[in-house]
């Protein structure tokens, strides 16, 4: 069954003012139990906007928001149990650090939710081991830690929630390599035993080719794509003409194949373009040595 | 939204009292608030009244608008031209109790209704016609002589014009907060005064620390840009006194001066 | 002497009461000519954002020298000449513009040198048309994105005419679009200007279209060399974190199995035409 199902969702700003803009139109699309998806988009198409009515931050102009098959607004008072539900980490998380310790930062979210002592314990030591935050680390404040430490912290409170559906607003910006690849791989580890859904967002096609089941493509307020990797990726042209770029690797491919090597379409990472590459440049080894 | 909310009530425009020197209108608008108090009946009110209408006319901003800004103030205005009506001697009109209307009492409150409307609409010209930076830009020149008495005029102008700054970069900042925390169950709608005062900290915080990174990010900026105090420094925009400056200070003055007139030789008690 | 150039420099935060200072540079001598394009890569705490506090005299350093056109930065008395010359943008667009409108936050360097005003405004407008903004000049900061907003910020640098900017990691809080403005500016000026450029990033397909990387680690230079030679040694880059281009990875997984592939493929299309060569042999 679907965990989330979006039904001809449109986001108005501003409505009956001269500076209406409408940031999300007519969306209807449905995310699968368990899976990754990565949504992709340039600033202004409409993306965060999508994002902020999966929880009910915002609510839509028009059309609803299924999850687990109920309307979120159904009441609105109760809008709260679908936030813990539906977890959102924001861009740059670590600005929204505030309590002592980062013991009692995490604790916020099942804190709210109204668990006993013990069960918020739990919460807060299981997430604390899935972002990989050294135990020693929490009772020290949150504003003590190092930058991929802060970003880790914050990502922990909300995973403390124990949320269905984890949407992840661009959760690397402005890390090093070194720290991209140990939030990303401490997201994806996550994923993997939680067996919970998730939805990634980001700018980087590499992060969202390594990681993502399906990407969903917003322009312009509306889904552009909504695809298996390998097929979004096949269509280049088209990204690009959205102001999206494909990874690397891809383009390499497709250079090849638009030359005649019988080289396949859709490759994406690294680890598919040796497979596929290598087989034919050893066949013309071997050609050439005997030849 | 917050994100929204625009500081002050500038309108861009190329009217007459855009191009004036934000100095000279400043000191305009001032002294005829002043003679807005100084203008003893209706006569002196009305060359006053005159004066701001024709300033309101030559803005290029609708008369609409004007009336849109009194609204704000209309509670204000309607409370103390009703209080008034209970003072002032003359004929007894009406009696109840120890309330009583008077003839005296109703000029009274439609005075100083009349007043605080003048009031309003002349320090409208200056908001509306004034951008903020030129309106720190006017004050930091205007204050420079008080540098002899050491206050430090550059730096509170300094202070005003970062303040302008990041005022709405702060207001999007908490926005982005709260969003955060709701995200994470915080509950800001509900609960008594003190609940919602508590529900402030995890919003709070944030900002502060925030606040404090930039405020140290933009020292260090401003530190590689050469700055070091008013010290030896130049403006790009050289404010100038133009030929229409003096004629619009000519106008006014004159219309003081007839107000302090007025006030001497007309002395009719219900005018 | 070199137009930059730094003698053994070490440096180090003050550090708690019973505790050793962490040295953050260890020892970096390093010379950069007049108009070069150098980028400077390093994972966190590599010291490499310390190091370009020494290029403007925001810091001095604790040992040895750091020459800027010849200049002590230790002479109080020219620090002001020093960072006339050397311009700093830093990493958050938003934090380092001081007014609320364009120009006059570009116009607030020359103001503070003292530059006569009727030739305030000149350098304002030709430095706003320089980063491709100049039709923006009488907007707000806040409402512009934010490559607007960082090209704001160089602008509010070329209006001093420096010599050399150096940019700490100007790109890292902006989208792809944004990313590609910044960095097509900054070619730009170093190509058309002549200003000498250090731009520190994470990025490598940044690092690749500089004249030369400088890669540090634990305070100390790592590598040294045009973007081929630096970008060839993707194992020690590796083992230090740092990433390499895909198309370079791809050759030195390819390398790997056994094919003869140069080292020092960059971008996409040499990848392509390296490939190709080895496709079309029979």
């Amino acid at each position: 069954m679907s965990v989330l199902e979006v039904k001809n969702v449109s986001y108005i700003y501003g409505p009956k003012t001269p500076f209406r803009k409408v940031a999300v139109d007519d969306v209807s699309f449905s995310i699968e139990e368990g899976e990754c998806v990565g949504l992709i988009g340039h600033t202004g198409s409409g993306k965060s906007t999508l994002i902020q009515q999966l929880n009910g931050l915002l609510r839509p102009t028009s059309g609803t928001v299924l999850l687990h098959g109920k309307d979120i607004w159904e009441q609105p008072k109760k809008i709260r149990s679908v936030r813990f539900q539906v977890g959102m980490v924001f861009q740059y998380p670590e600005y929204q650090l505030f309590e002592e310790t980062v013991f009692k930062d995490i604790a916020f979210g099942p804190k709210n939710q109204k668990l006993s002592e013990p069960e918020i314990g739990e919460r807060v030591m299981a997430a604390a081991d899935f972002v990989g935050m050294d135990r020693n680390l929490l009772e020290k404040s949150p504003f003590e830690l190092s930058g991929g430490e802060k970003r880790r912290a914050a990502i922990a409170g909300v995973i403390a929630m124990d949320p269905d559906v984890l949407i992840l607003d661009e959760p690397t910006a402005g890390l090093d390599p070194m720290g991209r690849d140990m939030i990303l791989g401490q997201i994806m580890e996550y994923h993997k035993k939680r067996r919970n859904t998730i939805v990634l967002v980001s700018h980087s096609m590499e992060d969202i080719a390594e990681t993502a089941d399906r990407i969903l493509v917003m322009n312009q307020g509306k889904v552009a794509m909504f695809d298996q990797p390998a097929q979004v990726f096949a269509q280049g042209q088209e990204l690009q003409a959205m102001g999206l770029q494909v990874p690397q690797v891809t383009r390499i491919m497709t250079m090849l194949r638009e030359k005649g090597y019988p080289v396949p379409s859709g490759v994406f990472t690294l680890r598919q373009a040796v497979e596929a590459l290598l087989p034919l440049l050893q066949k013309k080894g071997e050609g050439a040595s005997h030849g | 939204m917050v994100r929204d909310v625009t500081l002050g009530q500038f309108l861009p425009g190329n009217s007459l009292m855009h191009r004036l020197d934000p100095r000279v209108k400043f000191v305009l608008v001032l002294s005829v608030i002043v003679f807005i108090f100084v203008a003893g009946n209706f006569v002196g009110l009305a060359v006053v009244a005159a004066l701001v209408f024709a300033a309101m006319a030559t803005s290029g901003v609708s008369i609409g608008r004007y009336f849109k800004s009194l609204k704000v103030i209309l509670f204000v205005v309607l409370f103390t031209s009703i209080l008034n009506l209970f003072y002032g001697g003359g004929e007894v009109l009406w009696e109840w109790g120890f309330l009583r209307i008077t003839t005296g009492g109703i000029r009274n409150s439609i005075f100083i209704a009349v007043r605080i409307v003048v009031l309003i609409f002349a320090s409208s010209v200056l908001t509306f016609t004034t951008s903020p930076t030129q309106l720190t830009d006017a004050l930091e020149r205007l204050m420079k002589p008080l540098k002899l008495i050491r206050v430090p005029v550059h730096e509170v102008a300094m202070m005003m014009t970062i303040a302008l700054r990041f005022i709405p970069t702060l207001l999007e900042e908490t926005d982005k907060i709260m969003n955060a925390q709701k995200a994470r169950g915080a509950d800001m709608e509900s609960g008594g005064i003190l609940q919602r005062v508590r529900s402030l900290v995890p919003v709070l915080v944030p900002l502060f620390v925030s606040s404090f990174r930039r405020a140290y990010d933009l020292a260090m900026a401003m530190e590689c840009r050469c700055y070091n105090g008013g010290k030896g420094r130049t403006k790009m925009k050289v404010l100038h006194i133009a030929p229409v400056d003096i004629v619009v200070s000519c106008v006014t003055a004159a219309a003081c001066a007839g107000v302090v007139l007025l006030r001497i030789f007309v002395t009719h008690p219900y005018l | 002497m070199e137009y930059l150039h730094t003698e053994n420099v070490t440096f180090s935060y003050p550090a708690d009461e019973g505790e050793l200072a962490v040295p953050v540079l260890d020892g970096v001598s390093l010379d950069i000519q007049k108009g070069d394009f150098v980028a400077l890569l390093g994972h966190n705490g590599s010291g490499k954002s310390t190091l370009a506090k020494h290029f403007n005299a925001l810091l001095l350093p604790s040992g040895g020298t750091v020459y800027v056109d010849a200049i002590d930065t230790r002479d109080e008395k020219r620090i002001f000449e020093i960072r006339r010359q050397v311009g700093l943008v830093q990493q958050n667009p938003d934090n380092q513009l001081v007014a609320s409108i364009v120009e006059e936050d570009v116009a607030f360097g020359p103001e503070n040198i003292g530059v006569p005003s009727a030739e305030i405004r000149q350098r304002v407008d030709n430095a706003l048309k320089a980063v491709d903004m100049y039709e923006y000049r009488e907007h707000a900061p806040h409402k512009l994105s934010g490559g607007q907003k960082q090209r704001i910020a160089i602008a509010g640098i070329i209006a001093m005419e420096p010599n050399c900017i150096v940019l700490d990691e100007p790109t890292a809080m902006l989208d792809p679009r944004g990313r590609q403005e910044v960095l097509e500016t900054i070619w730009k000026l170093n190509r058309e200007k002549g200003i000498t450029i250090v731009l520190i990033t994470h990025y490598m397909e940044e690092a690749a279209m500089a004249n030369r990387v400088v890669v540090m680690d634990h305070g100390k230079v790592l590598l040294d060399g045009t973007p081929r030679q630096v970008f060839s040694q993707v194992d020690l880059l590796k083992k230090h974190r740092l990433d390499v281009p895909q198309a370079t990875e791809l050759m030195d997984l390819l390398r790997k199995e056994g094919c003869p592939f140069p080292e020092d493929v960059l971008t996409v299309e040499e990848c392509v035409d390296v490939l190709e060569c080895l496709l079309k042999e029979t």
